[in-house]
């Protein structure tokens, strides 16, 4: 197991907001999400999860409200935080131009691993991402499914304790989507935190909790199972349509 | 009734490697057709060449009877086209888009104020009209990217996987919405990940490797999945790998708290009986779309 914080929580946001002018993305969010967990913050588009996850990992500063993530404050650690966590962001975030090989030692060195290290690591991960016989291919000419396993190898380089995964199996197909989760899974297993938005509904069924988000608030929070009996939904599909709709 | 699009034996190589062989298909006014398939497996280039925008190696495309290569500026205006990239305008608004959209295929404003009302209804982008579009999330530029493409009806509508990041209740009003133009007369081609999708397509094709490898109605597709499959509840799923083991090709597939069995028919018993042995109840489970897509995928084909 890897170590947790003293409370056990991986991220804590209290009252957590951010505004775009007189525009409220992110409104008072409350949330506890316990280290090991699979996280599945789900919500409508423009909910605010993709402005809250940027606030979690450092990149946005917040309006108002706190947050910590692995015990720290995101508002005066904001650098420690970036080193405990992996970000894997709706838009992957590779160098198209650099090699497979080479997107892993660049995100290596700034994630300040020595290069012994690097190279360690980086044949650890190709094998168990399966992308070996994809190291030396530039970045740009790989199929979407690729690039999601090599941008989640990115977020792993430096084993952070917590992973962020924005929309990581956006347009991917079912052959690789299915493949991703069981590395999900087994990420999880080794006890790192997977907090992780998707729009696909099947996927919501393989979290432990899920939110789900309306305009900035968090409208419905739960096991898959607590929250489909609660709404007298039949699948997550419908328990969705049936918080978000309307 | 001459077909809205007729597609004969299309092929196309990317530097020597063939990336589509010999793709036929027809699609009559009304119709729904679904392109489904891996990563890679050729979509994205079959829908290019069908509007014009890449010339094939071999075989012909005709839209309403004129030849896509011939008759390019004839077609154009009959086929609305949205790449699996679209690219808005980020410093103009929502409203300004759909504006520049309208204005660019010549709409009347009474088309394109009775359009926008809709459009806007299934995205929901109705309260943000004057935001930039560059500050719209991920799934709300999907959307308005449909909008624009929906705003002018053609008669032949070629969307490439739409609704990647759109959330569950968009995803299903706008296809609501392609279900309504199809009704109207529209003939809709649509390559999509999502199987559920598919399952509203009257019928669909699976591209593997630049070929077809099956096709038919989804409910067909499913049904000539040739394998079977048992669903265990909350069962171990470190325990049921090893004590699948001593039978060959049986798959595990892991779903939350189920674990799916892909056996053969003639392994069913024998699984179940030592999944009982272990004190573990499997149920049979239908295969669904996806079932035989994975199947089709790492088999190349539908048959046993
Ligand atoms: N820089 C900005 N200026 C103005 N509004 C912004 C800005 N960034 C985000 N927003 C708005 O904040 C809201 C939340 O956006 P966010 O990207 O967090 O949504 P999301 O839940 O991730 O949606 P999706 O599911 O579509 O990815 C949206 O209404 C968006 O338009
Ligand atoms: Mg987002």
């Amino acid at each position: 197991m890897r170590p947790t914080t003293e409370s056990g929580l991986a991220v804590r946001a209290h009252h957590l907001s951010r505004r775009f002018g007189d525009f409220t993305a992110v409104d008072s969010l409350d949330l506890d999400v316990e280290a090991g967990e699979i996280f599945g913050f789900l919500g409508a588009n423009g909910a605010g999860k993709t402005t809250a996850i940027r606030m979690l990992c450092g990149l946005l500063a917040p309006s108002a409200g706190e947050a910590w993530v692995d015990g720290l404050p995101i508002s005066t650690h904001g650098e420690a935080v970036k080193r405990r966590i992996g970000y894997m962001s709706q838009r992957f975030g590779l160098y198209d131009d650099l090699r497979v090989g080479e997107n892993l030692e660049f995100y290596g060195g700034i994630y300040g691993l020595d290069s012994a290290a690097i190279k360690a690591r980086r044949g650890e991960l190709l094998e168990r991402l399966d992308l070996s016989q994809a190291l030396d291919r530039p970045t740009g000419s790989l199929p979407l499914g690729y690039k999601q396993r090599l941008a989640l190898g990115v977020a792993l380089l430096h084993r952070p304790p917590i992973l962020f995964l924005d929309e990581p199996t956006g347009g991917v197909d079912p052959v690789a989507r299915r493949a991703f989760w069981d590395l999900i899974y087994e990420v999880a297993a080794e006890g790192t935190t997977v907090f992780v938005t998707t729009h696909y509904m099947d996927e919501a069924e393989y979290c432990g909790r899920v939110s789900i988000m309306v305009a900035g608030r968090i409208q419905a929070l739960g096991t898959p199972a607590s929250l489909k009996a609660e709404h007298g939904a039949r699948d997550m599909q419908d328990l969705f349509l049936k918080v978000v709709g309307t | 009734m001459t077909p809205v699009l007729d597609i004969r034996s299309l092929a196309r190589a990317w530097d020597g490697k063939p990336a589509l062989r010999d793709l036929s298909l027809t699609l009559q006014a009304g119709g729904m057709l679904g392109l489904i398939g891996p990563d890679g497996a050729g979509k994205t280039t079959a829908m290019r060449m069908a509007c014009g925008l890449l010339r094939p190696d071999g075989g012909e495309v005709r839209v309403l009877g004129l030849d896509v290569q011939r008759d390019g500026a004839a077609i154009r205006p009959l086929i609305g086209y949205m790449p699996q990239r679209f690219s808005l305008y980020p410093d103009l608004s929502v409203d300004e888009n759909l504006r520049f959209f309208s204005e660019l295929h010549g709409l009347s404003r009474d088309q394109r104020q009775q359009r926008r009302e809709r459009l806007l209804a299934f995205s929901r982008l109705e309260p943000f009209t004057r935001r930039r579009a560059g500050a719209l999330s991920g799934g709300m530029k999907q959307k308005l990217a449909l909008a624009c493409t929906l705003i002018h009806e053609p008669r032949l509508l070629i969307l490439d996987e739409p609704t990647t990041g759109v959330d569950p209740v968009s995803r299903q009003e706008f296809w609501d919405l392609l279900g309504d133009l199809a009704r109207g007369g529209m003939a809709l081609w649509v390559s999509t990940p999502y199987m559920d999708e598919a399952e509203r397509c009257g019928h669909i094709q699976l591209l593997h490797q630049g070929q077809v490898i099956a096709e038919g109605r989804p409910a067909e597709l499913s049904a000539s999945f040739p394998r079977r499959i048992l669903r265990l509840e909350g069962a171990d799923p470190q325990a049921v790998r090893q004590l699948v083991q001593a039978f060959a090709g049986v798959v595990l597939h892991r779903f939350g708290h189920s674990l799916h069995l892909v056996c053969d028919p003639d392994q069913e018993e024998g699984l179940r009986l030592a999944l009982r042995q272990a004190n573990l109840e499997a149920k049979p489970q239908p295969p669904t779309l996806e079932d035989a897509f994975f199947h089709a995928v790492a088999h190349g084909s539908l048959a046993a």
